[in-house]
């Protein structure tokens, strides 16, 4: 018997905290755990950063112990902000070894297929991730374009001005605690500059599908598309991430400028102990577009809104969002678009799927601005409930302060139909397999949106998550 | 065929939401033998196709259906199409993003291995998509009909040519057409019995056919004819019966059959009572 794969994993870190955590003996450095500016400073002080950098963090911290913790949305009750390490270096992880990971996660990988390279990483079994060739060409590939990307730690010591121009100017210091914490601490994630004019067709994925510092804890993501420019940029992975830390919270900051087209692709799915407080926001100017694709599976609580705010006439923002809630596990997800200009339009679809107890909240807000003529959005949000002890609910927020728009909101809530488990059984499919059919096309408008491999793994997961849920 | 299976149905009682709707049925269809199922609207005809696959809704209250001296009743319904039954819908379900394709693949895979278990691999991608093209063309379907998403938009006439395709590569022992001519045009009728015939031929399959009309049973032409009335069938003959009904109507039924017509009543008034709780 399949028992649900989120469970196992957090038994699992229940049995290994200790080996995992407090053998380490041979960390690079330890922060310890809970946040003072003695932490502060020495992150920055490690990271070698220059003195607006320290302030920033500074100022961040003081922000975020002023502010309170906020009470809507999940339960953030038991979050113990004593108790977190704030910081870790990548060498930490080689502390681990293979031999450590559990079986379960092991056959997880199996039966997703993850490729032998990134199922180390992916386990937090050190970052060897042998693909320095392939990394090095396309680098030197984009480098000739003047397209910039790398870690944000990486763009802060060789990109200074840049970061410094754009950093915290979307998602201020002060927008909510947890941007503050984030600013206060953050550490890793990416960093993309795409001159004007200038195409990348191949995703950015590829060289960072798998990098220690975009799956940090704090990771602090800066993106900055100049007029014209196009680029797509894929994170994450289906497999479930086996994090030390029960709290992450990242920060991502898009720039579209004039005519630009961005679409930014997430996949998390963190272990069932995992606090996933994640900001991210995109500006987006005249006519260009900027579409936010999220999966979020596993964690006991996410609460994710990706925003578009469409600044300039003629931009476009497309919100695009699957959530996965299983036992024990609540996911506040959704988007928000806010029409600040005239003969904008935006998108919202959201899908979500509750099963086991599970619960999935979908919060969207559509906000348009007096004088932003002509906008029209369009939300959907559709939930499925796999059993009466599941839930899911809607929030949506709608403030609208001009008369010239078209608006359209539907909701549908529904559960897995007797009729259609029975004629596809009648076809010789068990019930787990029909399920995850079901499921799966439930999904599939927006599983088909994601690149190829990770609609692959997406579908086999819901299959592997199916298995444990039904019968 | 040498090794030809059996569906023995006896004394079959079935009913729903708690109401009696068969009160005995008793058929058997050899591998190879079409059957013909005639009843007017709301006769059973349809809860006997129900039960007989397995719809968790239609309670069976006694008797037996057996293939082999296997009690079907008691499986599951995938098990009971690894058994080799088949059912063509009446009023086939919509898999919303579910492509025909990707169904169709896990069902032919479960079907023709019985052993599989969830997980395991399905049967190779290249083999089937030759074997269902070829499906598609003899049934005059477009090639583009097995991306689209399972009867989700069909028209009435691609939801039945769709159950034929899945009969078609499903190859059952048995298979019961529930109204697969309704909703075809005429030449659609021809062209979908044409394909069930050519799997009948090929897989000696067991038909049973219902329906309310002639033209069908032209091209399926049954040996036996079976009149379902007030939930038994009253009368068991061969394609004479069915021009008898084509030209009489059931008046000669309910004249003959009295204790049945009672039944008949009693079902299409529970009928029009729960359709005026409803209104
Ligand atoms: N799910 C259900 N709930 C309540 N009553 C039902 C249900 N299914 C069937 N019935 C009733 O059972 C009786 C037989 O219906 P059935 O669908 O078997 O008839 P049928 O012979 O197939 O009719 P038709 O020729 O119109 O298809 C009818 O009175 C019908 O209302
Ligand atoms: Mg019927």
């Amino acid at each position: 018997m399949a028992t649900d794969l989120n469970q196992q994993v957090a038994g699992i870190k229940e049995d290994y905290k200790f080996g995992f955590h407090d053998s380490d003996a041979n960390y690079a450095f330890k922060s310890g755990r809970g946040l003072s500016k003695a932490v502060v400073e020495e992150i920055s002080e490690i990271k070698n950063e220059p003195t607006w950098m320290r302030e920033f963090r500074l100022k961040a911290l003081d922000t975020f112990q002023k502010k309170p913790t906020p009470r809507w949305g999940g339960d953030l009750s038991t979050l113990d902000y004593d108790q977190i390490r704030y910081f870790m270096r990548a060498t930490d992880r080689q502390g681990r070894s293979w031999d450590d990971v559990p079986a379960e996660i092991k056959n997880t990988f199996d039966k997703i297929g993850i490729p032998q390279a990134e199922r180390k990483f992916l386990a937090g079994v050190g970052a060897q991730y042998d693909s320095e060739v392939v990394y090095h060409s396309l680098r030197e590939d984009l480098a000739k374009k003047g397209v910039i990307f790398c870690d944000t730690d990486t763009a802060l010591r060789e990109h200074p001005d840049l970061v410094r121009e754009y950093i915290g100017t979307i998602i201020p210091i002060a927008d909510n605690k947890f941007a503050a914490l984030n600013s206060a601490v953050w550490s890793g994630g990416s960093f993309v500059y795409v001159p004007a004019g200038v195409s990348v067709d191949v995703p950015l994925q590829a060289y960072f599908r798998i990098n220690a510092e975009s799956m940090g804890q704090f990771e602090r993501t800066l993106i900055i598309l100049e007029e014209g420019a196009h680029a797509h940029y894929v994170e994450g992975c289906t497999a479930p991430t086996y994090s030390s830390e029960s709290l992450h919270s990242a920060v991502v900051e898009v720039i579209v400028k004039k005519g630009a087209r961005f679409r930014y692709t997430t996949i998390q799915n963190w272990a069932n102990n995992v606090y996933n407080l994640v900001t991210k926001r995109a500006v987006a100017h005249e006519d260009a577009i900027m579409e936010w694709v999220d999966g979020n599976l596993g964690s006991k609580l996410t609460m994710k809104y990706p925003a578009v705010h469409m600044v300039g006439k003629g931009a476009r923002g497309e919100i695009l969002s699957i959530a996965f809630a299983a036992a024990g596990q609540h996911q506040d997800t959704g988007g928000k678009v806010v029409h600040a200009a005239p003969h904008t339009s935006s998108r919202i679809i959201s899908k979500s799927i509750s099963k086991n107890g599970g619960r999935s909240s979908f919060r969207g807000l559509l906000k348009v601005t007096d004088g932003a003529k002509d906008a029209r959005s369009n939300v959907v949000c559709d939930a499925l409930i796999l059993d009466p002890a599941s839930r899911s609910d809607t929030y949506p927020y709608i403030e609208i302060d001009e008369d010239d728009v078209k608006i359209g909101h539907e909701a549908s809530v529904s559960k897995i139909g007797e009729e259609q488990l029975f004629y596809l059984m009648s076809r010789g499919l068990s019930e787990v397999e029909a399920s995850a059919l079901i499921v799966g096309g439930f999904i599939e408008p927006l599983v088909k949106e994601l690149p190829m491999e990770y609609a692959v793994e997406m579908n086999k997961l819901i299959q592997l998550q199916m298995e444990g849920s039904v019968g | 065929m040498s090794m030809s299976k059996v569906l023995r149905i006896e004394n079959l009682r079935v009913a729903v939401a708690g109401k009696e709707i068969l009160r005995g049925v008793d058929l058997t269809v050899k591998q190879g033998e079409v059957h013909a199922l005639m009843g007017p609207n709301g006769s059973g005809k349809s809860t006997l196709s129900y039960a007989l696959m397995g719809h968790p809704n239609y309670e069976v209250t006694g008797g037996k259906a057996t293939i082999d001296g296997v009690d079907v009743l008691e499986l599951e319904p995938n098990e009971r199409a690894k058994a080799g039954l088949f059912l063509a819908f009446q009023y086939p379900t919509s898999i919303p993003g579910v492509t025909v394709a990707n169904f169709l693949r896990h069902a032919v895979s479960n079907v023709r291995n019985p052993d599989r278990k969830e997980g395991e691999e399905l049967i190779p991608m290249r083999d089937f998509r030759k074997e269902i093209r070829a499906e598609m063309d003899e049934l005059g379907m477009d090639q583009q009909f097995a991306r689209r998403y399972l009867n989700e938009g069909f028209s009435g006439g691609e939801k039945k040519r769709a159950e034929i395709l899945q009969l078609a590569v499903l190859r059952p022992a048995f298979a019961i057409l529930d109204e697969t001519d309704s909703g075809l045009d005429i030449d659609a009728v021809r062209i979908v019995s044409e394909g069930v015939n050519r799997v009948a031929a090929k897989h000696s399959t067991g038909i049973l056919v219902i329906t309310h009309y002639e033209r069908i049973l032209t091209y399926i032409k049954p040996q036996f004819v079976h009149i379902l009335y007030g939930g038994q069938f009253v009368e068991h003959g061969g394609p004479e019966l069915v021009q008898r009904l084509e030209a009489e109507g059931y008046d000669w039924v309910r004249a003959k059959h009295p204790e049945a017509a009672r039944h008949e009543d009693e079902l299409e008034a529970a009928d029009t009572r729960a359709q005026g709780a409803s209104a």
